[in-house]
């Protein structure tokens, strides 16, 4: 079966492949309908839990004083480590994340114990009764001072090419910075929650926020003392994730079923939003240095780029993140000599974790600025050096880590956008409005994005799907991704739809379920729709080989003759029937209308040792022109124009990716500018909520955006209908902004390189005019 | 059922009472917990995210006023006497998606859904209340709702597409009668195990009612005790609601000052502060989302005197007093000595705000309210400064200087201010000023920003509002920066 567009007949079906449809809850989201993980109607005597947390980000723990935790209006039970029966762990690699911290605590809004209760509030109030003996150790809380205090989750990786040191000792100029960019947090709408239900004989159903089912069941499973087949858990869709609940939900999950199993009544917990900040981990935050050489042109010579990474207190998915920040520090460049030092930095912060982009955004974050600042060293616009050193699609075209890139489209994207955003007439407008004086600079800056598809974990990259056909004619669908709002279910049903050429009406897609299609990866990576949408196509062609070989042989056709089309099969001039009669018939006939369907990735493998090979299949591509305008008073900035170029490759469902596209820019410009963790001394978050962490709100949505897929791009590589990934990419396109902010402190300053860190909060553009004024004029006082 | 002790309010139609809930219960819980209705959502519990936006009806003269607030901060007894509208309210007796719902549908608006439910409120209410808003208009309408998944732009376009189907008008006839026979015209009294409510009709009810029981815990627009119940846990044994009490929801003029009553809702407080100030703009814009400001007072606001309280400042320099109410009478104080330190009020025992008096505009004056913060959109200010100045050929005549976020309390600056009089309006002019500031304050460092950068913002922006005001004047602010 040709996996190319050949075979499409869209326009023949409602829903098929390629078109613009909504998303499939969209109606439900609407009208209140759709139903999350909190919605679920429970029993009654359910009961509900909340975590005790420490207060202490670094501590020994001497003595845990529950009586008045248990004594408290509406308590039914407390839960502590001695309640687990199986294993003390929600880690799901490395085994270091105590569902219960004994011992000693290793950040503040670790978990400690839990309470169930008869409401939800009872038991968030009953938690802050404890009292909690402790002994207070000295917390690490960035990544510089783990680094010179050799604190690790893990041990430094170190990626080299040639000779990185003599290349840059060697070329005309070189260059050296640093700069740090913060965490972010997930502010998924919907908090995390999970609730359990036990069953008889010992198994555990499980409804969890979850973009990782099979991992939840997996630890509920250990936490209990269980085995896998034990217990299931369901999702049928988040608030959001994010990558914020890929391991994240599995301590919820855990106390849930911890509790249900000791109390033999369900029980639901659901963070609240403060909670939800202090306990999860987030995007982690890097400290970034490089030492570059490069020549007149700017063209660079040799790069040595230095990544550490603030882990938080555990593995959790530290080691794929910093994998995948290592692989994305070239991002669109050839670095010909190069050594890439990855750090992995151990503090007393929750343990970061993933967050769309998943360290990519952070290593391609620092050879932005390499490039930008090679730029403003030399006096060029930075748009020209960038240019110059893209990946060659002949030469010049192998990464650090070996992989030579074959599907280079970059040049194009950028040319067509500048042209089409008229990026160098506006770059003179704003140098001529800057120019003409007042307190406001504007700037501009158009950024590149090369983003690898793959998990870099290559034994995640498979997927399994279930599909039922009944006897009317509807169809079921179930496979392992998990909803969140990306549209995975709409883009995989569009692909049954295509394969059998119904309408999309005719299928409905099922709650993610580890009792339909097991050992499910993450959804996470962007690889869903590749994965998911492969795996439920070779079950829908399954189905359909079996129908047309049944037709073949009922109506004396070869099974080539028999035809999909609209909702209809044609066996050669011998039958034309509708979809449902042939199943009808089928059915009579006893062919299996329920199939599955599974997909592993070709081509990629790489060695975690060198760290060298193919991690990705490809490469998704993406610009942005951002113009923005700055308060050379305040730090104040807006961001005013925005142009984005993005490569989905032949997409399945335009409408849901340049929903991908332009949300996840914004997300992008809130982790890049208003979006400030700030931790106390103490190692306390004090921006737990909304009040005081800013995520974008509409007015940051800039009022000129001209946001487009490139609609020529094809896959080259054999992905579903030649689309590609788009979940993570586009969060990158938001550099844009920071180096326009970056354009504009150069341009308030008079000239040169602006320090400044991520995100660029008023404070912090202000200072960095300010201190490159007084680089520049060292006589005028700061 | 039907007496003292029974919470009124519309759903659908139906008169729900309620007579046996503690009075800090939400609506949101109510809805969730009890009804079962779980389209409104809870995503922050602070009225921040807009996740559980609701909309109230209330009987508006011949009218009907629909207006969005937060579900999760707005406690169940102040529903009385009003029609409460949710998500699920709204498809037609046909079962078809209202335009505001059909909108977002056809538009993208939904990816993961969880927002969506208060942005079809939000955008519902503005349906009602605006047949032809502008781009900033409906942005200021979504401004108390946030997004994690869109980046907005879908729903800009729903908030346009709307209007382009036939209009659905909402039955208001009937709507008015049902609302006027559950109209509140007597005292609500709750007394339970959660707590006793009471919500009279008359100031002197209140007065009476506040003389009885001084350490009750006042709530008008429940913004701010919202969240001590829902972020804190706060038990709150004793509360007495101001919000039935009609005298006090007025806006009067008399005596050449506006005189806001303590129930005046803050967007009809910065309506009416608008037609006279229209400088204070920025301010009002940015104050906070419709939710909170449809539900929050101005009085509210001032009687509550958080440091960081957006809307002192510029009453500060325009000469605002607070005019404080017990059972034996009223007094007066100008705002500026209401504030005696940090949260701490010239409160006596048994006295409650009644009204904030505004001195009308007098030509001549120059009036600029700045709000410094990381979002243009609701957000806590770092740092506000209001500056009130007069000038007589080109020098100061008077100048008021006010600031939130500088110190326990927000403040005048009054060596800024002496340093002004007289000075030139020139960058020359205003030098000792701003040096005055620095010994007028002495800021802190907290999460919104550093010690340094609150200083050297507050004396910037007397630069801007130089800037903005001079005789060559420059745009001065990113916010009003026209392309």
């Amino acid at each position: 079966m040709p996996a190319d567009r050949p075979e499409r007949a869209s326009s023949a079906i409602e829903g098929g492949v390629g078109e613009a449809r909504p998303h499939e809850s969209a109606e439900l989201h609407v009208s209140g309908e759709a139903i999350y993980t909190d919605d679920i109607p429970l029993p009654a005597g359910t009961l509900h839990a909340a975590i005790g947390l420490s207060e202490r980000a670094h501590a020994r723990l001497l003595k845990l004083d529950l009586d008045a935790v248990q004594g408290a209006p509406g308590v039914v039970t407390v839960l502590t480590a001695t309640d687990i029966p199986g294993e003390n762990n929600h880690g799901p690699v490395v085994h270091d994340d105590p569902i219960f911290a004994t011992g000693e605590v290793e950040y503040a809004g670790q978990s400690l114990f839990a309470v169930l209760a008869d409401s939800a509030n009872a038991a968030r109030r009953a938690a802050r009764l404890a009292r909690v003996e402790c002994q207070d150790l000295d917390p690490v809380l960035d990544a510089r001072t783990a680094l010179a205090r050799e604190s690790f989750v893990l041990p430094t990786r170190r990626l080299a090419r040639g000779d990185a040191a003599a290349a840059i000792a060697s070329a005309p100029r070189c260059l050296q910075g640093s700069l740090s960019v913060g965490g972010q947090e997930h502010f998924y709408l919907e908090g995390q929650v999970a609730a359990a239900l036990p069953g008889e004989d010992c198994t555990m159903q499980v409804w969890c926020s979850t973009q990782h089912p099979s991992e939840v069941q997996r630890l509920v499973a250990h936490c209990l003392g269980w085995s896998s087949k034990d217990v299931v858990v369901q999702c049928r869709r988040m608030g959001g994730g994010f990558g914020g609940k890929e391991t994240q939900p599995a301590l919820l999950a855990c106390i849930a079923a911890l509790g249900a199993k000791k109390t033999g009544r369900p029980v639901k917990l659901r963070l609240d939003r403060d909670a939800d900040f202090l306990v999860t981990g987030k995007r982690h935050p890097f400290a970034l240095d490089y030492d570059v050489g490069f020549d007149d042109d700017g063209l660079i010579r040799g790069a040595r780029l230095v990544l550490a990474s603030n882990c938080g207190r555990s593995v959790d998915l530290s080691d794929a993140v910093n994998g995948r920040a290592l692989f994305h520090a070239d991002n669109c460049y050839f670095l010909p000599d190069v050594a890439i030092v990855s750090h992995r930095c151990k503090t007393h912060q929750p343990s970061h974790t993933a967050f769309r982009g998943f360290g990519g955004p952070q290593g391609m974050m620092l050879i932005e600025c390499v490039v930008d600042d090679i730029a403003r060293t030399l006096g060029r616009d930075p748009l020209e050096i960038r240019r110059r050193n893209f990946y060659g699609t002949d030469s010049r075209n192998v990464t650090p880590y070996g992989m030579t890139v074959e599907d280079n489209v970059i040049g194009r994207i950028v040319d067509e956008l500048a042209a089409r955003a008229d990026y160098a007439g506006r770059r003179q407008t704003v140098a001529e409005f800057n120019a003409s004086g007042g307190l406001l600079r504007r700037g501009i800056a158009l950024t590149p994005v090369k983003f690898g598809i793959s998990f870099t974990s290559t034994h995640l990259n498979q997927a399994g799907a279930l599909l039922h056909v009944y006897t009317d004619g509807s169809i079921l669908l179930n496979h392992g991704g998990t909803e969140m709002g990306q549209g995975l279910h709409t883009k995989v049903a569009q692909v049954v739809a295509e394969e059998l050429q119904v309408d999309l009406r005719r299928i409905r897609c099922t709650a993610t379920d580890t009792s339909k299609v097991p050992n499910t990866s993450a959804t996470a990576a962007s690889a869903s729709s590749d994965l998911n949408g492969k795996a439920a196509q070779a079950a829908a062609q399954t189905i359909r080989r079996r129908l047309a070989e049944f037709a073949a042989a009922k109506y004396g056709v070869p099974a080539e003759a028999v035809l999909f089309r609209a909702g209809r099969v044609r066996a050669g001039e011998a039958a034309d029937l509708a979809f449902e009669e042939l199943v009808m018939q089928a059915y009579h006939a006893r062919v299996p209308l329920s199939a599955t369907g599974f997909y592993a990735t070709p081509k990629i493998g790489y060695d975690p040792q060198t760290l060298t090979g193919r991690p990705f299949f490809y490469f998704c591509y993406g610009a942005a022109v951002s113009e923005v305008v700055v308060d050379t008073l305040t730090g104040e900035s807006k961001l005013l124009r925005v142009d984005i170029l993005h490569d989905v490759g032949c997409s399945l469902n335009p409408a849901i990716d340049l929903g991908q596209v332009e949300g996840g820019f914004l997300q992008g410009v809130g982790w890049l500018t208003s979006e400030e963790l700030v931790w106390d001394e103490r190692g306390r978050l004090l921006t737990h909520a909304p009040s005081t962490y800013k995520i974008p709100a509409v007015s940051d949505w800039p009022a000129v955006f001209n946001v487009e897929l490139a609609p020529w791009s094809r896959n080259r590589e054999d992905t579903i209908y030649r689309s590609k990934a788009v979940g993570e990419p586009p969060l990158m396109l938001a550099m844009s902004v920071f180096h326009a902010i970056r354009d504009a402190i150069a341009a308030a300053a008079g000239g040169g390189v602006p320090r400044l860190d991520a995100p660029a909060t008023p404070e912090r553009i202000l200072a960095a005019i300010e201190e490159l004024r007084g680089r520049n004029d060292p006589g005028r006082a700061a | 059922m039907d007496g003292n002790g029974t919470i009124r309010f519309l759903l659908d139609g139906e008169v729900h009472a309620v007579a046996d809930c503690s009075p800090t219960t939400t609506v949101l819980d109510y809805l969730r917990e009890r009804l079962g209705r779980t389209g409104t959502k809870e995503g922050c519990a602070e009225g921040d995210c807009g996740a559980c936006t609701v909309v109230l009806a209330e009987l508006a003269g011949a009218g009907i006023r629909y207006r969005a607030v937060n579900a999760c901060i707005k406690f169940l007894p102040t529903l009385d006497g009003k029609a409460l509208v949710t998500v699920e309210s709204l498809r037609g007796a046909d079962g078809a998606l209202h335009p505001a719902q059909r909108a977002m549908v056809e538009c993208h608006g939904s990816q993961c859904g969880f927002c969506t439910p208060g942005f079809v409120m939000s955008l519902f209410a503005l349906y009602q209340s605006d047949r032809r808003p502008g781009d900033e208009a409906i942005r200021q309408a979504l401004s108390g709702n946030l997004c994690r998944c869109t980046g907005y732009r879908p729903i800009l376009a729903a908030a346009r597409r709307m209007y382009e189907y036939p209009e659905v008008k909402a039955c208001e006839r009937e709507l008015r009668e049902q609302l006027a026979a559950i109209r509140v015209t007597r005292e609500l009294r709750l007394d339970g195990p959660g707590g006793s409510y009471v919500a009279p009709v008359t100031v002197a009810g209140l007065a009476a009612a506040l003389a009885e029981r001084p350490s009750a815990t006042i709530l008008a627009g429940g913004t701010d005790v919202g969240l001590w119940v829902t972020k804190h846990q706060r038990d709150l044994p004793d509360i007495i609601y101001l919000g039935n009490a009609s005298e006090l929801s007025t806006v009067a003029t008399a005596n050449g000052a506006l005189e806001i009553g303590a129930t005046v809702s803050l967007t009809d407080a910065f309506a009416a502060l608008l037609a006279e100030y229209p400088e204070l703009g920025e301010i009002a814009r940015r104050f906070a989302s419709p939710p909170i400001c449809n539900a929050g007072t101005l009085c509210g606001n001032v009687a509550n005197g958080s440091p960081i309280g957006d809307s002192m400042p510029a009453l500060i320099c325009l000469g605002a007093r607070v005019v404080l109410r017990n059972a034996a009478g009223t007094r007066e104080l100008p705002l500026e000595d209401f504030y005696l330190d940090y949260m701490k009020q010239d409160l006596r025992p048994g006295e409650f705000l009644q009204s904030v008096c505004v001195p009308r505009a007098r030509p001549g004056l120059l009036l600029r309210s700045y709000k410094i913060g990381k979002r243009y959109d609701q957000d806590i200010s770092a740092v506000c400064g209001a500056f009130a100045i007069e000038l007589a050929d080109g020098h100061v005549a008077a100048a008021r200087v006010a600031f939130g976020g500088m110190a326990a309390t927000p403040r005048r600056a009054t060596g800024c201010e002496r340093a002004l009089a007289g000075a030139a309006w020139n960058a020359a002019g205003i030098a000792p000023a701003i040096a005055a500031l620095a010994s007028d304050f002495t800021p802190i460092t907290d999460l919104r920003a550093t010690r340094g950068y609150r200083a050297r913002v507050a004396a910037n922006l007397l630069h801007r509002m130089l800037a903005e005001t001079a005789e060559r004047a420059v745009a001065a602010s990113v916010w009003t920066h026209a392309r």
